[in-house]
Order: C-alpha cells, then sequence, then structure tokens
C-alpha cells in the first residue's frame, strides 16, 4: 500500500511514526545490557538503568544484543521514557507525555507485567481483539463467558472531546471465572478506554473492592505491519493471589485468542465500513476503524478507499 | 501421584497432560514460571533437571525427563490395552519410533518457530519455518496414503499411538510460528481425528473438538 511502508517494510505513517510505542517490560529488561527488538518494520535496541532510565536506538553492529552498555554513554538515540511497567519509544516525534493513568500510583496496586507475546496479525487487529465481548463465550468458554449466556448487552461509545481517547462505557458480560480470584460466575462490568492507535486499556468490576477497578491493558508493539508483540499490563486490587498464578491465568486467556486473531484475514485491519459486516455489538470496533482514519492511521490497516 | 513439572503454554508439557487425560492417570500439575520467570533455567530447577528443560515426570519418587520419553514411560506403564505403546509388535513400535523422531524435528522447526513469534527466542524464523514445512509435506503425504489404505493414524494399525500424540501439538499450534496449514489437507484431516479421541483436553490456542449436535448430518 502506497504510503504505508518502504521497501524494506519500514513504516512511513506519520501518524504511527509519531506515537510512544512499548518496546518491553522494564522488570524483563536486565540493567545496562543491550536488548534488540522489532518496532514497525526496523531493528530497535534499547537498555535500562538499575534506576529505570533508558535509551533506545536504531539497532547498530558495535551494540549487539546481550553487550554491557551504560544506556546514558549511548549516543545518537531516539526518545525513550519509562513508565507504565515499559519502555517506550518512537521513531518520529512524540508528543511531550502520553496517556495517564491516575489508578497505577495507588499504594495498595498491584502493577506488574502479565506476559508480552508475539503474534502473527498486525496491531489493530490485536486491539480490535480485545476490544471485541461477542467472542467470550465461544473462544474463552468457562473464563470469561460461556453458553448460552452470549448476549452482548448493549453499552455507550463517545470520543473523549479533550483527549481524543475513545471510551466505552456502561459494558457488562456475564462471566464464570472473571479473574484468577473469582470462586463463582457473576456478571463483570467492564469499560474500554483507548488511548492511542495501539494501545488498550480495560476497567473491570474488581472482586476485592466492589467500588474500584482494575486495570487490564493491552500495549501493543507493532514489529511490522502482519506481527505484533503484546504487552499485557495488570494493575489488580488483588493481595491474595500469586503473581504466578495471575499470570497464568492471563497467559491462558491470551493464548486462546491465539488461532483466532492469527486466522483473521486480511491481517491487516480493514477500515472501509463496508469491508466486514459488523453486529450491533461492534460498536465500539467501528468507532475504532473509524477514529484510525480520522487520525491518518494506514500502517498496519487497509485505508478506507 | 504422579508430579508434571508443567507450564501452560508449552506443547512439550501438553504432550503429558494430553495422554495423562486419554489414560485416565490423575496427576498433579507443578507449575513453572517458564515466562517471564525462566524457573526451569534456575540452580533450584537444575537439581530436578540438570538440562534446564521441561517436562519433567516425578513418579513416586522415579524423576525422568525429555518428553518423548516420558510419553513412552507413560504409555508402557499405564496403558493396559498396550496400543500407545505397542511393544508387542515389532513393526509398529519400529514405526512409532521412528515418528518419535520425526517428531524431535517438527518440535525443533513448527515448536521452535512459535518460540521465536510468541517469546522471542534467538532462532532463525525463515529456517524453522521452512523445515516444518518440509517435514509437514512429508507427513502430509505419508496421512494421505494412509487414508487410501483405509488407516487414520501415522503408524499401521487401527489405533493411535504415542508418535501421532506427539507430533499433534506441534502440528497443530503451527500457525503460532507463522506455518500455515492450508496446504496439507489430510494433516488437518489427521488433526480433527485426533481431537476426537476419548479423553482428549485441548490446551489455550487449541479448540476442542466442535460438538457434534443431535440429529446433525455428520
Amino acid at each position: 500500500m502506497a504510503g504505508t511502508a518502504g521497501a524494506n517494510g519500514e513504516c512511513q505513517n506519520r501518524a504511527v511514526l509519531d506515537q510512544w510505542h512499548p518496546v518491553g517490560a522494564i522488570d524483563e529488561a536486565e540493567p545496562n545490557v543491550v536488548h534488540v527488538t522489532r518496532l514497525l518494520g526496523e531493528s530497535i535496541s534499547f537498555a535500562v538503568t538499575p534506576e529505570g532510565r533508558s535509551a533506545a536506538w536504531r539497532t547498530r553492529s558495535d551494540l549487539t544484543a546481550g553487550t554491557p552498555v551504560d544506556p546514558e554513554s549511548v549516543t545518537g538515540t531516539l526518545p525513550s521514557r519509562c513508565e507504565f511497567l515499559y519502555v517506550w519509544t518512537s521513531l518520529g516525534d512524540p508528543p511531550e507525555g502520553s496517556f495517564h493513568i491516575p489508578e497505577f500510583f495507588e499504594p495498595d496496586r498491584r502493577n506488574f507485567n502479565a506476559c508480552t507475546l508475539g503474534v502473527y496479525t498486525s496491531a489493530p487487529r490485536a486491539v480490535e481483539n480485545f476490544l471485541d465481548m461477542g467472542h467470550f463465550p465461544f473462544v474463552h468458554d468457562g473464563y470469561l463467558g460461556s453458553e448460552p449466556r452470549t448476549e452482548v448487552v448493549d453499552y455507550n461509545v463517545h470520543v473523549d472531546g479533550d483527549t481524543n481517547e475513545i471510551w466505552a462505557t456502561e459494558c457488562q458480560f456475564w462471566q464464570p471465572a472473571a479473574s484468577a480470584t473469582a470462586t463463582e460466575g457473576q456478571m463483570v462490568e467492564y469499560i474500554y478506554r483507548i488511548m492511542q492507535p495501539y494501545s488498550i486499556l480495560l476497567y473491570k468490576s474488581c472482586p476485592a473492592a466492589p467500588e474500584r477497578m482494575d486495570l487490564i491493558g493491552l500495549f501493543v508493539q507493532a514489529t511490522s505491519e502482519e506481527h505484533c508483540r503484546g504487552h499485557m499490563f495488570l494493575s489488580l486490587i488483588d493481595d491474595e493471589s500469586s503473581i504466578g498464578h495471575i499470570r497464568r491465568f492471563v497467559q491462558t486467556i491470551f493464548a486462546q485468542d491465539l488461532p483466532i486473531i492469527e486466522n483473521q484475514n486480511p491481517k491487516r485491519l480493514p477500515l472501509d465500513p463496508q469491508a466486514e459486516t459488523p453486529i450491533r455489538s461492534d460498536r465500539a470496533s467501528i468507532r475504532y476503524r473509524r477514529w484510525l482514519s480520522d487520525l491518518g492511521v494506514t500502517y498496519g490497516v487497509i485505508p478506507a478507499a | 501421584m504422579i508430579k508434571l513439572y508443567d507450564y501452560v503454554l508449552s506443547v512439550n508439557c501438553y504432550k503429558q497432560r494430553l495422554l495423562m487425560s486419554i489414560l485416565d492417570v490423575p496427576y498433579e500439575s507443578i507449575p513453572v514460571d517458564f515466562y517471564p520467570g525462566w524457573e526451569h533455567k534456575s540452580e533450584a530447577f537444575k537439581k530436578i533437571n540438570p538440562l534446564g528443560h521441561i517436562p519433567v515426570i516425578d513418579d513416586d519418587g522415579y524423576i525422568l525427563w525429555d518428553a518423548h520419553a516420558i510419553l513412552v514411560y507413560l504409555a508402557a506403564k499405564y496403558d493396559p490395552s498396550g496400543q500407545w505403546y505397542p511393544a508387542g509388535d515389532p513393526e509398529r513400535i519400529g514405526e512409532t519410533a521412528s515418528w518419535m523422531l520425526f517428531a524431535e524435528g517438527t518440535t525443533n522447526t513448527a515448536s521452535a518457530a512459535r518460540l521465536c513469534v510468541n517469546l522471542e527466542y534467538d532462532f532463525d524464523l525463515e529456517a524453522c519455518q521452512a523445515g516444518a514445512h518440509r517435514l509437514f509435506r512429508v507427513l502430509d503425504e505419508h496421512l494421505w496414503f494412509r487414508e487410501r489404505q483405509g488407516l487414520d493414524w501415522v503408524c499401521s494399525g487401527a489405533h493411535p499411538t504415542i508418535a501421532d500424540l506427539a507430533l499433534f501439538p506441534d502440528v497443530v499450534l503451527s500457525e503460532e510460528g507463522g506455518i500455515s496449514r492450508m496446504d496439507y489437507p489430510a494433516l488437518r484431516r489427521w488433526t480433527d481425528r485426533f481431537r476426537r479421541i476419548p479423553g482428549f483436553v485441548p490446551m489455550p490456542g487449541i479448540f476442542p473438538p466442535a460438538a457434534v449436535k443431535a440429529g446433525s448430518p455428520d
């Protein structure tokens, strides 16, 4: 697609280049060592200090993976920041600040990366799957849904005028095992929030504190147009479960999605409203596709004609 | 009770869960934090398996590692029918051994590709994918000729063996490694047959067989 990717697959889409993109979980990156990953069709390296400062740069031959390095001594770097559990970088001119998650700083929350898993699909397909409640009883049977309770109750979708983020509110779904601590089925309340083209956050009613919400994020690193890595961000109020137990639960759910999203064709998300047939419960996806068009996103999507 | 040192997303651990479910052998799953903890590489775990691999089983003090070796042990010990590991039949046991070695190849190509894609393992992804396609082509042809003879499984005879079981997860999860099964129709039919074996359990990424509804034509 003209204007989307260069001859070597590198991204040429200004709207995507100028975003902040996650490249790895801080906790999983050994400090002062070069880590190599891919972002937007290019090889990108990064390193973090033990204090949580970072540097990121286009991979070069004198700093191969595993080489000890003082991140603050690297020159010719890209913008980078450590925030919300991850190292973020940008191949363009990113905004000064990124989105806010005030709940993250509440002292009694447990914040950690549940997993980072690579997926053979585009970043927007991964976001859209995360946004979809309709598949719960079929793909996550016994966990996030169960037949015959397949109804997606009508919900609201709006774009916040100040932040230009998408919010889907008053979502409800009946779930047999909504979380790692659930012992019985319950009606669960959801709020979805899409902060940037490849980052989405879910607020979910919290079994341990009924007046508050657990946060589950999917921050997607588009390694190419048709492949991505999903970073699963958790910010939970749960002092009972072990982190290992919660991670197994989340990794199970994530892996259940893989055969579905990897078999969606085309892998890039079509933005033409006529390209795929939505149903009523897809209102959030419809809004997401239109919003991507409005932002000028052409990478990882098939733009509307 | 058998203890299985286990990781939910590991194909090689799944092979053990699958066989023990089919044979109705009770076991206790001991979760190993494979990712992100890399617990199998820890000094503590290397006291259990010095190679730092999972799965490992502990059957009342008898420790065994290596996925395909454990399948041999479990089938030999816990399958009273003697069909899953047909030790009494020289030809079938020869075929089983041959296809188990073939399954080492699918593990080192198809499942290695999956580790590259899912967890950024530093393997040559394109070589893994090409190697998997080479093996899938051979297996697809083999199964096609088997079907022509009215046979459903990789080895001779009417009953599946641990060779089918060793191959199934590598094949059925191949798309996670970017290896399409579009061109292998006999392979796809075999995976559908395998899912209908009594006692079959899925793992995340593998669907259970579609329920056959009463009155449906098939």
